[in-house]
């Protein structure tokens, strides 16, 4: 397969899976206020990983569309970051995931910027603004709850360890990163990303979770058991009715 | 209070300052809460298929969907507030049943479709119903008024254009489109309330220049804006008697069932509970994300006390 197409198709399947979860936020947030800010998040996310998927689609010519890439394929053929697949939790688990994730998209896209694909670099230079914000709004949220009640830092520091475990695989480079030189090598952002985190998570009083354990998989296709159920909502409608249009 | 009535008289606005009657001030209150509560209640229908919608496109425009009917209840409840009430006791109306939200949220949305019909019927008689709101008397709601039917507009056109996809599709779309038609048609005429011989609250509200038009002159002008347009869909609007009038330029149509109405109102719909229950689990699960923002910021000004 191209190696541009599975890059990008990583890049904007984190972006889809990310924005599937935060919409399961709207009309359940815990302010009206949180309802419009996942929501402009969330949104974020879906013009990210549309963007990408488009792109995706147009490398690969093989006349594929952004909902063939969405709607038609099976989760051994998702390549996104499993932490982005994880099931939502509660409020303290968003809003770590939301950290950890932004902030990676943060570096990430920053550096992709520079890229010499056009297309991509275009894609980031948009969406830097976009992170950024929600790399605010995380952190906001993280130093409130974390220095809040001892009931938010018990739960901020529940949501921080729970999802620390899916953090190294954001970080994991391989044969194809290497070789493609318009990609970014995630490698290389790692330590960055462990600075930029751990100053969050210190001035929230909470504790930088240590567990060395680190799952992946995602980028091989190998999931949670989670994806699969994500998968089956989001498609359904669409495989119920081959070739139509909406 | 003569002032009032010759602002009233005059056509003119009150604002939160002027003095005003304590009955203008409550059915203000009532009717703004209601329309928040109506709008926050509304993501929930709507909200179910955000995971679901068919393409990556529809699942953008109905997200911002959503979230502008978040942002319709923000703008509402700050109306609200500026008549010296504050949201969290109004939630907390809504929540413990004291206050009421629009009865067609009460219905659910089964398939694609809904997300359609609600946009083009739902959003099109809400638009009915608020554009004189825009002249209501009273400064604040008018002016939110304004922004929430520009943005009404925009969703009624985007249900419509959901429904014409639908019918210009296979034949399983387009029977989904008249399902939908069939299932929303009746409820969106209940939207305008009771005919006016039963409306109990119309009277006082005409007079206050709150209300500019009765439920039966509403329900009229939604019939014969959308019936036109059920015809460019190819759509059968699911009444034997819809006629149109050379005559008085009107259709002629069979009125809804009111006691279903009734019903609804009472908590007997088929969502009621569900809806009700969301929100309340909604705020009691962000308890204490709320209570976690409000001692953090009770820290931070302790601090800045103590630095300053």
């Amino acid at each position: 397969m191209n190696d541009l197409f599975t890059y990008t198709l990583r890049l904007g399947d984190d972006a889809l899976i990310a924005a599937q979860r935060t919409a399961e936020w709207i009309a359940a947030a815990p302010q009206l206020e949180e309802d419009v800010a996942l929501g402009n998040i969330g949104l974020d996310q879906l013009g990210q990983a549309r963007s990408l998927l488009q792109y995706a689609a147009e490398v690969e010519g093989a006349g594929r569309t952004e909902d063939d890439l969405a709607y038609f394929r099976d989760e051994r053929d998702f390549l996104n970051l499993q932490l982005c697949e994880l099931p939502n939790g509660d409020f303290g688990h968003a809003m770590a995931r939301l950290l950890y994730f932004a902030t990676y998209q943060h570096l990430l896209y920053e550096q992709l910027l520079g890229s010499a694909d056009e297309i991509l670099a275009g894609v980031a230079g948009k969406a830097v603004k976009e992170v950024a914000y929600h790399v605010d709004h995380a952190t906001q949220w993280v130093l409130r709850l974390g220095d809040g009640t001892d009931e938010s830092h018990r739960r901020m520091q529940a949501g921080l360890d729970a999802l620390w475990p899916y953090t190294g695989e954001m970080f994991a480079s391989d044969p194809l990163v290497q070789r493609l030189d318009v990609a970014v090598d995630p490698a290389g952002l790692e330590q960055e990303w462990v600075r930029r985190v751990t100053r969050v998570i210190d001035e929230s009083t909470c504790e930088r979770p240590t567990s060395a354990y680190q799952h992946s998989g995602g980028r091989d296709g190998k999931h949670t058991e989670h994806l699969g159920y994500l998968l089956a909502e989001l498609q359904h409608v669409a495989r119920s009715h081959p070739g139509a249009t909406w | 209070m003569d002032s009032f009535q010759a602002t009233i008289d005059a056509d003119g606005r009150i604002e939160p300052r002027d003095a005003m009657p304590e009955g203008y001030r409550k059915t203000l209150i009532r009717q703004i809460a209601q329309h928040a509560h109506s709008e926050i209640i509304g993501m929930q229908p709507e909200g179910n298929w955000i995971s679901r919608a068919p393409s990556l496109r529809r699942k953008a425009i109905l997200m911002a969907k959503v979230q502008d009917e978040a942002g319709h209840g923000l703008y509402l409840y700050a109306a609200a507030e500026t008549l010296g009430v504050d949201r969290a006791d109004l939630l907390d109306l809504l929540h413990s049943g004291k206050q009421k939200y629009s009865s067609i949220f009460n219905y659910p949305t089964l398939t694609w479709a809904d997300i359609g019909a609600i946009g083009w019927l739902v959003d099109g008689a809400a638009i009915v119903n608020q554009v004189p709101l825009c002249r209501c008397s009273y400064g604040p709601y008018a002016r939110a008024m304004v922004r929430v039917c520009k943005e009404e507009s925009f969703h009624q056109r985007q249900g419509f254009e959901i429904l014409h996809t639908l019918c210009n599709g296979t034949d399983a779309q387009k029977a989904m489109a008249q399902d939908a038609l069939d299932r929303w048609w009746w409820p969106s005429l209940m939207m305008f309330g009771p005919p006016d011989a039963a409306s109990t609250h119309s009277e006082q509200s005409m007079a206050w220049g709150i209300k500019r038009h009765s439920n039966d002159e509403l329900r009229q002008r939604f019939v014969d804006m959308t019936v036109p347009q059920a015809d460019v869909l190819g759509l059968r609007v699911p009444d034997d008697n819809l006629r149109y009038d050379e005559e008085t330029g009107h259709y002629s149509f069979t009125e809804p069932d009111y006691e279903e109405l009734y019903q609804v109102v009472k908590g007997n719909g088929p969502c009621n509970k569900q809806r009700l229950a969301h929100r309340v689990k909604a705020h009691e699960d962000g308890a204490w994300v709320r209570e976690a923002a409000a001692a953090y910021a009770e820290k931070q000004a302790r601090e800045q006390e103590t630095a300053a």
